[in-house]
């Protein structure tokens, strides 16, 4: 009985909500934790296309967590040493201690092939969701003001991100990689002006040197990650504070957010989707081989090898580089490099700058100067649409030329009728792509009630023989229920399930 | 001064002719132009560095200009915070950092209501989740740990000297028996070993000719040393430090890093110093032909204390 009164007297003290209120409060009074509230009361907007930057998100803290183990054993040295590992095929070779660990790493150590694939298949994801993150952004008008800066930081994060993935995918300094790096390194040398003196600083000396795979560890894993991750942190923090943008609909207006809040339902989905992310990639690096350097061999400047293609996301570049004329001109007694300086610095400068300049080019076009928060559909855009589609198009079409030689082998037809098919492809297939989408979006924006639920007709005969189409009523199930939003409630009570006020709304779609 | 110029005010009420901001220097032209001439320092020091980096003078020069730059812009900028901008003083009000009662009832209403019931409502995908999440984070360690390196197994416990593994020094030659006068010692290795990681690291005994009168043969050790010829292991019992130094009037080895002390004519034991144990002492005998060979490995692991040491 006394024992009952004290538990009943000490949960008084504690206050309604007991010891975790009590522990609130203590915070409260430290760091005023409570002023908290407003962030857990967020409210996120649901749509499935909002999830794109989720899943790059935690991609990136995969290769996070996923680099930091490959560091533990990686050897940034290109000192030989004859191998010695458990590999036989490379047995006696010499080889450099950054293949020879990264070949350890894969089958000498426990669980690191499946933590090297795993690095390699996020990074491949991590770079794909940003550009179909990119997209919708784009394709929605989710650049618009108020939100140029953080399109802009994206930009950036995608810039740094396909860097990195450069850098980290010449670590292992096998022959892929290091024929990568000495195209890398030609490229340097076309930068106008100071090529050859940017190219000697970054390698310390004339390719390949002896010090570049410790200065590209040393970006890869310090420099840039820290960039990315501050900028990641920056990114989010716009959009926390400048909240999400919404599609139109019922109870959604450009001065709410209407969707779930921030705690527990959208932290709990979305940790749900960390952890789906990093299931979809572990089951890849289980079972999809990627980048088996121990089949590549080792690096040798003197060698090389049939179809040698870098990851998906260079691949843009390397296909311009392939289709470019071997235009070369003397000016002044110099050489201009353009067959190089235009694919793989000019190209890539005009896509990422009109990416950088677009939120602002189209606010002069349209002299539309308001805050946005409500989304546009595509087809109600169509300029914009097909101009985002056009680049798209641009960028596929390089990326096939990338394989030009493959599929020149694979079709049995001659590299030379591919490349000029290629050529013709690259010209036409952008404006066509543009002119095509901006059909479409016009059509589909000028079609009334184009984005409705269709209403059946009813066809008759009338007595006389004429056949006469009415529209049929509206049944039922044509109808689309939608509760109407409420404020995010502090409680959630068995009694009020039923969500207290709020009323079911009918939406006529 | 009047007393009302170090009343403070609050920045959001003061006037541009307040005293408040007013520089603190009497004679503002003068300051300023000797915070100038601070500043015109700085610029000519990187300047300087500048210079030298281009003709590759000596590093002190280097960092003696960039390191004046710093410090001249430093003092320039310092003092004209100092003694030219707004001298005050200023107030900025404390506010509680504490919610009021309704904030942190509201807040408590979130984490405990709103989030508890989430969990309080499906019990069983709580406990689940829980288990799921617990189980991950240990077995998440695991590659972190386990592959990072092989299990010790007997390598703390054993060294390279086997029965009959002959002395010798850092350059391969076999100690004999007639090689050392009284007190003279020698670092030697298991032959085979002398320029292996490990045997540097791990087999490197000090060997020692003692008087035999000076010796006290301990239990279980009276063959261990012939003709006076004493080796114990050079790795320190308190940390591993080699233990380079021989006092010869007092034959004692001396560690460099604490000055931990061992007694080599009692089997080393400590004598000063946090060294906790004697140095191991490797048993040896002299074949026919007079080489200074083994009798087996230490009869105990060398090098310092560890929990797992038996």
């Amino acid at each position: 009985m006394t024992a009952l009164t004290t538990k009943r007297t000490k949960k008084a003290a504690y206050g309604p909500y007991g010891k975790l209120g009590h522990a609130l409060n203590e915070l409260d009074d430290r760091i005023g934790a409570a002023k908290a509230r407003n962030f857990l009361d967020k409210v996120f907007p649901d749509h499935w296309s909002f999830m794109l930057g989720e899943i790059a998100l935690y991609s990136f803290i995969i290769l996070l967590a996923t680099g930091v183990f490959l560091t533990l054993y990686y050897v940034p040295s290109m000192e030989h040493v004859t191998y010695n590992g458990s590999y036989a095929p490379l047995q006696g070779q010499r080889v450099t201690q950054a293949f020879a660990s990264s070949i350890d790493l894969s089958f000498s150590v426990r669980g690191g092939l499946l933590m090297r694939q795993m690095h390699h298949w996020a990074c491949d994801i991590f770079v794909g969701a940003i550009v179909v993150h990119m997209a919708r952004v784009f394709f929605t008008g989710a650049f618009r003001k108020p939100r140029e800066l953080n399109w802009s930081i994206g930009n950036t994060l995608l810039t740094l991100a396909i860097v990195n993935g450069f850098l980290g995918y010449s670590l292992p300094d096998d022959l892929v990689s290091g024929t990568g790096i000495r195209i890398a390194y030609s490229i340097l040398l076309a930068v106008p002006g100071v090529g050859s003196y940017l190219a000697f600083w970054i390698f310390g000396g004339n390719f390949p040197g002896t010090l570049i795979l410790s200065r590209f560890l040393i970006l890869h894993a310090l420099v840039i990650p820290g960039i990315i991750l501050a900028m990641v942190g920056a990114h989010l923090f716009l959009l926390v504070r400048q909240k999400h943008t919404q599609f139109p609909g019922p109870g959604r207006t450009e001065n709410n957010v209407v969707g779930s809040p921030m705690f527990p339902v959208f932290m709990g989905k979305t940790t749900g989707f960390l952890f789906l992310v990093a299931g979809v990639t572990t089951l890849l690096s289980a079972f999809a081989q990627i980048n088996p350097i121990w089949l590549f061999g080792p690096y040798d400047a003197a060698k090389i090898s049939y179809a040698v293609q870098p990851d998906f996301y260079m691949g843009f570049l390397d296909g311009a580089l392939r289709i470019w004329p071997s235009w070369e001109t003397r000016l002044f007694g110099h050489n201009i490099p353009w067959e190089v300086t235009i694919p793989a610095l000019i190209l890539p400068g005009i896509i990422f700058g009109l990416a950088y300049a677009w939120p602002a080019l189209e606010r002069k076009i349209t002299g539309d100067n308001e805050i946005h928060n409500l989304l546009d559909r595509p087809k109600d855009v169509p300029f914009r649409t097909a101009s985002g589609a056009a680049v798209l198009a641009l960028t596929v079409v390089l990326f096939i030329a990338s394989s030009t030689d493959v599929i020149a082998n694979f079709l049995h037809i001659s590299l030379n009728t591919i490349l000029v098919v290629m050529r013709v492809l690259t010209i036409i297939v952008p404006p066509i792509v543009f002119y095509v989408t901006l059909k479409i979006c016009q059509e589909l924006r000028d079609v009334e009630n184009s984005s409705r639920r269709k209403t059946p007709n009813m066809v008759s005969r009338t007595a006389e023989g004429e056949y006469v189409a009415v529209p049929a009523p509206h049944h039922e199930d044509d109808q689309h229920h939608e509760e109407s939003p409420i404020q995010v409630p502090s409680f959630i009570d068995e009694s009020s399930d039923d969500g207290g006020s709020s009323g079911t709304r009918t939406v006529d779609r | 001064m009047s007393t009302e110029h170090h009343t403070p005010v609050s920045l959001s009420s003061v006037k541009d002719t307040d005293p408040h901001m007013q520089p603190a220097a009497k004679n503002p032209e003068k300051v300023e132009r000797r915070i100038a001439w601070t500043l015109v320092l700085g610029l000519v020091s990187f300047i300087g560095f500048g210079w030298t980096y281009w003709i590759d003078a000596a590093p002190w020069t280097l960092g003696a200009t960039l390191g004046a730059g710093f410090t001249f812009i430093g003092v320039g900028m310092v003092a004209w915070g100092k003694y030219l901008m707004p001298k005050g003083p200023f107030v900025e009000e404390r506010h509680p950092l504490r919610s009021s009662d309704e904030e942190r009832d509201a807040f408590a209403s979130v984490i405990a209501n709103r989030g508890g019931s989430v969990v309080k409502r499906r019990p069983l995908l709580g406990a689940l989740l829980g288990g799921g999440m617990g189980v991950f984070g240990v077995v998440a360690l695991f590659p972190l740990l386990r592959s990072l390196g092989p299990l010790p197994k007997k390598t703390l416990t054993h060294t390279d000297w086997k029965k009959g593994s002959y002395l010798v020094t850092q350059d391969g030659r076999r100690v004999h028996v007639d090689d050392f006068i009284v007190n003279e010692v020698a670092t030697v290795f298991p032959e085979g070993f002398q320029d292996t990681e490990n045997g540097q690291a791990v087999d490197q005994t000090i060997v020692i000719r003692l008087d035999t009168e000076d010796y006290v043969t301990m239990k279980g050790r009276e063959t261990w040393a012939p003709a006076g010829y004493v080796a114990y292991s050079k790795l320190c019992s308190h940390l591993g430090c080699p233990v380079g130094l021989y006092e010869q009037s007092l034959q004692l080895l001396v560690c460099p890093c604490h000055q931990s002390m061992f007694d080599v004519t009692v089997g080393a034991m400590p004598n000063f110093g946090p060294a906790p144990r004697p140095l191991p002492q490797l048993p040896l005998y002299i074949d026919r032909d007079g080489y200074l060979r083994s009798q087996s490995d230490y009869n105990e692991p060398v090098g310092p204390g560890y929990w797992e040491r038996s």
